[in-house]
């Protein structure tokens, strides 16, 4: 046959798609958004990765990045931000005070944010420095590649 | 006008009212009777005090006194470049003060957050809510009798999956 073809699975082909075309949304609110932004900026460079796409809106966004500290106070614009994000989604858990908590074990702080919404990946540190941010966004992309894909058009098989 | 001055004038102008007097790293600490609080701050914001500025008004919890809480307010002069501290002790059960914030509009949200962690009520306050924790949030968070690990979380905690 002439010209240049490839096989490959749908499936395969619709995770490639995504792992590399994460649109994020930074739901930043406290010092680890130093990190966030370093990360995305020229020296670190988040769009190697296909991660370039900041959306400051939920329902455009397919990673919601939950950066700093979440008080009990802002839990339900948390999980309301979350309820707005349409499928696929994936959530990453930037720095100790999403992951625990962190410093803060007092009556003011959620005790991580899976108290709250499903998280994806953790990356710990405080504040996490932007290479450990790269390799969680890269766990994520291997944890993409390896999930079933949900297709809308997917026929039913029950 | 000195530190001294300042010490003498109140003494002066309100006998009875002031309970101690002395100073703290070079800055006048008074402290006097709740009652008199509006008067004192009024008597110092005017001239020739001139303390125009509301730098601070927080409260400390001392369980084991039996005037449970103390207010603190600092003040600061612009002309004179002067600091003076305002101390006034509150009994444990109802604790209340009377409101600076028709003097300055800053302690609004300052009494209001002092409201919200340690429970004291300001008569005369405009609008007495909590500041910083949320509505149905019970307690006072910076009383030292607050349980430590009590969390009063908005809803549910998620199950894991």
């Amino acid at each position: 046959m002439p010209g240049n073809f490839i096989t490959t699975r749908f499936d395969a082909m619709l995770s490639w798609g995504r792992k590399f075309s994460l649109f994020h949304y930074p739901y930043v609110t406290a010092c680890c958004g130093m990190e966030y932004m370093s990360t995305a900026c020229a020296h670190y460079d988040i769009d190697r990765f296909g991660a370039g796409m900041t959306r400051f809106s939920p329902r455009q966004s397919d990673m919601l990045l939950v950066v700093g500290t979440i008080t009990q106070k802002l839990a339900p614009v948390l999980k309301t931000v979350y309820d707005q994000m349409t499928e696929p989604k994936w959530v990453i858990a930037f720095g100790a005070c999403t992951v625990s908590g962190g410093i803060y074990d007092n009556y003011a702080v959620v005790q991580g944010i899976d108290e709250i919404i499903p998280v994806d990946i953790y990356i710990p540190g405080c504040p996490p420095r932007p290479e450990t941010v790269l390799d969680g966004l890269l766990k994520l992309q291997e944890k993409i590649k390896a999930q079933g894909q949900d297709w809308r058009w997917k026929k039913k098989t029950s | 006008m000195e530190e001294k001055d300042v010490l003498t004038a109140l003494d002066g102008a309100f006998p009875g009212d002031i309970l101690e007097s002395g100073t703290s790293l070079g800055d006048p600490v008074v402290r006097i009777r709740p009652s008199a609080l509006a008067a004192v701050a009024a008597f110092l914001k005017t001239e020739p005090w001139t303390f125009t500025m509301l730098l601070d008004a927080t409260c400390v919890d001392y369980p084991d006194r039996p005037e449970r809480f103390e207010m603190v307010y600092h003040f600061f002069s612009l002309a004179r470049n002067r600091r003076i501290r305002i101390k006034a002790s509150l009994p444990a059960t109802a604790p209340e003060i009377g409101s600076l914030s028709a003097l300055w509009k800053n302690a609004d949200w300052l009494e209001r957050e002092i409201f919200d962690m340690f429970g004291v009520r300001f008569a005369g306050h405009p609008d007495l809510r909590r500041l910083l924790m949320y509505d149905g949030f019970e307690g006072h968070p910076l009383r030292k009798d607050y349980p430590l690990r009590m969390r009063q979380p908005l809803f549910k905690k998620r199950e894991a999956s």
